[in-house]
């Protein structure tokens, strides 16, 4: 039987009424969102916080909108509600891809969206998908708000930049012009169903036409989870397909590239190597799927 | 601290420790023994329960979250002594063996029916991929749901 250790609770009442939890009880807080991630870890006695301030009635923080050249999303938007979304996956078929994969639909109806990002576990999928999007975390604190790049977000395994007295309220993706042709996907490897990825890869495009009914990449971001990659990101992967043919030839030397640049361990999800051809082999896929959605071929 | 819920639409209110899960809080505290406790991690789906319009892993869920709000477990399924239609038709279709996965099949099956009342034999099998049965009967799991499906709504006609 698995039982988390003692604790005290607060149900926060609003975003300021929390910070102020959090700056009162200090680091030996736990901000409590869906808790599938930190209940777990609480019940094995990995985490014990002294206090947990419970963030589930601030449903203010369950959205996802669009500005004229952003979609936002809240914090406390479950799961399932960012799979439901059409507006996301209007913009970024990434997210639904990434979502179809997460855990199992009962997980999803609780776990949060900023809870798993927080949480940082190293092979978590929207880490990945929100640095492929080149999203920006909006994190509030004591002092007002402060953006950091979702690239700039993970400061290691289970750590971010959020401090102890501060709360992540929202994920910005940038919508870009029209001009560009944009398009994204995610790709997963897993053992079984619901699992956690043995590797996984996804991938934002967005081209430029470049006559003759060809297209260049105009920009792209490519994400990577569960395999070492730094900050979730196949940067130099990216660097070598900016500008180039969205051809294959450039996306299977992309993948090459996205491989020898991974450092991804042996354990029981599977061989270093075994992996590293999984980031070889996938990145080359999800690379054609986002281009084929960009160019309206795929849905 | 202080916990007042709804459980199957009776109010309830106790103190209890903060680190309490709800599958405890529900079997031990109020003697539901429906909802039953199994892999302890998230995974097999035996105690889902619903919290106010979803269901959910009550192992990852402290009693203390459900303040103020609504739950429903397998014993607030059958209204005025009548099973619900999914009840039923596990009962008709053989969908259980040992029984341990079937209060938390049935209650994932209530949700998806709700959402989705007329689903594919693959709408079943995926609303369910987050359980476990482990005699591995899910074909006849997966054919109670249809069996539901075909029958709810139908009144009288669903009562075995």
């Amino acid at each position: 039987m698995q039982v988390p250790a003692h604790v005290d609770y607060e149900k926060a009442t609003s975003v300021q009424h929390a910070l102020a939890l959090l700056a009162r009880y200090g680091p030996e807080a736990k901000v409590l969102a869906g808790g599938h991630s930190l209940i777990p870890m609480m019940k094995l006695r990995l985490a014990q916080p002294e206090v947990l301030v419970d963030i589930n009635g601030l449903t203010d923080l369950c959205y996802i909108s669009r500005t004229a050249d952003m979609l936002r999303i809240g914090t406390l938007t479950r799961h399932a509600q960012l799979l439901e979304s059409d507006l996301a996956g209007e913009h970024f078929a990434i997210m639904h891809d990434a979502e179809r994969v997460i855990a199992d639909p009962i997980v999803r109806n609780w776990g949060t969206v900023g809870g798993s990002l927080c949480q940082a576990d190293p092979s978590e999928d929207l880490s990945a998908a929100f640095a492929a999007m080149k999203g920006t975390m909006v994190i509030q604190g004591p002092d007002g708000s402060r953006e950091v790049s979702a690239r700039a977000f993970h400061t290691g395994p289970y750590e971010t930049v959020v401090g102890p007295s501060e709360l992540l309220t929202e994920i910005r993706l940038p919508i870009r012009p029209g001009r560009l042709r944009g398009g994204s996907g995610y790709l997963k490897v897993a053992r079984r169903a619901g699992d956690w990825p043995v590797g996984a890869a996804g991938a934002a495009v967005w081209l430029a036409d470049a006559g003759g009914g060809k297209h260049s990449i105009a920009d792209v971001g490519i994400g990577l989870t569960a395999v070492g990659a730094t900050h979730f990101v196949a940067a130099e992967a990216e660097e070598f397909l900016r500008g180039r043919p969205a051809d294959e030839e450039s996306l299977a030397r992309a993948g090459a590239i996205a491989a020898e640049h991974c450092r991804p361990v042996t354990d029981q999800r599977g061989p270093a190597d075994y992996k590293r051809h999984l980031v070889q082999e996938l990145t080359t896929r999800v690379l054609r799927v986002a281009i084929s959605r960009a160019r309206g071929l795929a849905s | 601290m202080k916990l007042t819920l709804t459980v199957n639409g009776t109010e309830y209110s106790r103190t209890i420790e903060p680190r309490l899960l709800l599958i405890h809080f529900l079997r031990d505290e109020l003697g539901l023994t429906g909802s039953h406790w199994g892999c302890d991690t998230s995974n097999c789906g035996a105690c889902v329960v619903w919290l106010d319009e979803t269901p959910v892993k009550s192992c990852t869920v402290l009693a203390a979250m459900t303040d103020g709000r609504r739950v429903t477990t397998v014993e607030g399924l059958a209204r005025g002594g009548v099973l619900d239609p999914v009840q039923q038709g596990f009962a008709a279709c053989h969908g259980l063996q040992c029984g341990f996965c079937t209060p938390g099949m049935m209650m994932t099956a209530r949700w998806l029916l709700d959402r989705n009342p007329d689903p594919t034999a693959a709408d079943v099998r995926e609303a369910i991929s987050g359980q476990i049965c482990r005699c591995t009967g899910y074909e006849n799991i997966v054919r109670s749901v249809l069996w539901a499906a075909a029958h709810d709504g139908s009144d009288g006609d669903a009562r075995l």
